[in-house]
């Protein structure tokens, strides 16, 4: 639907209706970087404003065997990120043979944000896979490409609640307790704390999660249920 | 007598209603190594020949992968197989980006055929000189289609094309009629046995191409080892039997008896640009 705001002025005045091409369908991604594995979770939730649009549309994206864009922000944005992405790796695959590895996606997402610089996706990325070697990768992207390589990331409507918590519990930037490695189920139970976490608190946040798991034997799925309020 | 006035120009017809070049363009097909097809109402199955300009080169690619459903064999002239190749990759893709959907084998069929037809048209370019097997299964069932630098597109249940395709279409008229409902490894073997027809020398696995897509099979290329198995059942030797001369002997040499039948062999064992 059109996102009109219609401006009424003082009598005699002229009135200005609005179009913006933009809207916030919510929701929160997040991905997580293992030594040999990535976590990527994103809710399900699809909203207009107040009003929710459905209950169970997918954030996740898988592009090839190894790596998945997650990505919160406009639904019709992400599906055409997601088409265009598509095809650009398809045409990879035919040239040269092999599959895009994810830090080659990652710089080709970053080059197909910024071009269109002047007319942005209304998208908040995190692009998760395995790099070179077999690690588990994180990029995380802002709306026209800026990006980086980082232990993880969240977007979206909920990022906020859940960022400080992964910088607490992975990073353990602000605690004192010494750095310890995380096993991959304390990772995904984590994850499930977090999304439970940003939904109780942001409207936006709910329904289901997605959770993938990318290692070197390829993607599983796994989904869980979160409260419908 | 009237070909040499009439056959400069695509854009000149001969008195005979013919165009020359474009005809000529077909004999470059012909030239090229054999490539055959076989479909049967699931699947569909092509195979080409290596050519290679000695023990020391690599063989010429002649299999192209186009879409997940779709793919190719050529003949003839292999700079304008790829480079058709390619654009055919690129029709599939765009289809795909606008409908969400593979396209239907004929549709890209008659895209190509339509673009070899244009250059029949032209008078500053020349037809493309190559013959295509296209090969997919799509929603309305397994196809085969060949197209020529003619323009014209004909879908096949079996079919052959380039040098001695005609041994191969003698024996694929023998079983074509029990093709239908096949299943999909005796539909390997008839394409192979229809093969080994149109070669000069032994089908080993340094020579031969497979190629299949189907009804639960994405277009796949099998080559090299994988495809030594499908080459062992049809010619019940392994390539370690092969004594060494015929290793050494290069792949594509016309038996010396065979240059005598046909006016038009010249140099044309050495000619690399069509395969």
């Amino acid at each position: 639907m059109m996102n009109l705001q219609i401006k009424t002025a003082p009598a005699g005045h002229i009135k200005e209706a609005r179009f913006s091409p933009y809207e916030n369908n919510g929701g929160t991604v997040l991905a997580v970087a293992g030594k040999d594995y990535c976590v990527v979770a994103g809710d399900t939730r699809m909203s207009e404003g107040y009003s929710i649009l459905s209950r169970d549309v997918a954030k996740l994206y898988q592009l090839n065997n190894t790596s998945i864009l997650a990505s919160s922000g406009m639904h019709a944005d992400m599906v055409t990120l997601r088409k265009s992405l598509d095809y650009k790796i398809e045409q990879y695959r035919h040239r040269h043979h092999k599959e895009m590895m994810t830090p080659a996606i990652a710089q080709m997402l970053s080059n197909t944000l910024y071009f269109k610089r002047f007319f942005p996706y209304y998208t908040f990325n995190v692009l998760a896979g395995l790099d070179e070697n077999g690690a588990g990768v994180v990029y995380g992207y802002d709306a026209i490409g800026s990006f980086e390589s980082i232990p993880y990331c969240v977007t979206g409507t909920g990022s906020s609640l859940i960022t400080s918590v992964l910088d607490n519990q992975v990073a353990f930037k602000t605690q004192m307790k010494n750095k310890a490695e995380l096993s991959f189920d304390e990772v995904v139970d984590l994850v499930k704390d977090c999304m439970t976490a940003a939904g109780e608190r942001d409207i936006f946040t709910g329904d289901s999660v997605d959770i993938a798991v990318i290692t070197k034997d390829g993607i599983k799925y796994e989904k869980f249920a979160l409260k419908k309020d | 007598m009237f070909r040499n006035i009439y056959d400069t120009d695509v854009t000149t017809f001969s008195p005979a209603g013919r165009l020359h070049q474009v005809e000529y363009a077909m004999e470059a097909v012909k030239q090229g190594s054999a490539a055959v097809g076989v479909a049967s109402k699931e699947y569909v199955v092509i195979a080409s020949l290596k050519r290679s300009s000695g023990d020391l080169a690599s063989y010429q690619q002649k299999v192209f992968q186009l879409d997940k459903h779709v793919g190719m064999a050529s003949s003839g002239l292999i700079s304008d197989a790829r480079l058709l190749g390619q654009w055919m990759r690129n029709e599939c893709m765009n289809h795909r980006f606008v409908y969400n959907s593979g396209i239907i084998t004929q549709r890209l069929v008659t895209k190509v055929a339509d673009k070899c037809q244009a250059l029949t048209i032209k008078d500053t370019w020349r037809p493309y000189g190559v013959g295509l097997l296209v090969a997919g299964y799509d929603e309305t069932g397994a196809h085969l289609f060949q197209t020529e630098p003619s323009g014209i597109y004909l879908e096949f249940k079996a079919h052959a094309i380039g040098a001695r395709a005609q041994s191969a279409k003698t024996y694929l008229e023998k079983h074509f009629a029990t093709f239908d409902d096949l299943s999909f490894d005796d539909l390997i073997r008839h394409a192979l046995e229809a093969l080994k027809a149109a070669s000069p020398n032994k089908l080993t696995s340094r020579n031969v191409t497979l190629g299949f897509v189907g009804k639960d099979k994405e277009f796949t290329i099998i080559e090299g080892d994988d495809v030594r198995p499908y080459v062992f059942q049809v010619t019940q030797a392994d390539d370690e039997d092969e004594n060494e001369e015929d290793k050494k002997k290069d792949i594509f040499k016309r038996p010396e008896e065979q240059k005598t039948e046909t006016e038009q062999t010249g140099s044309n064992e050495d000619n690399m640009s069509t395969d």
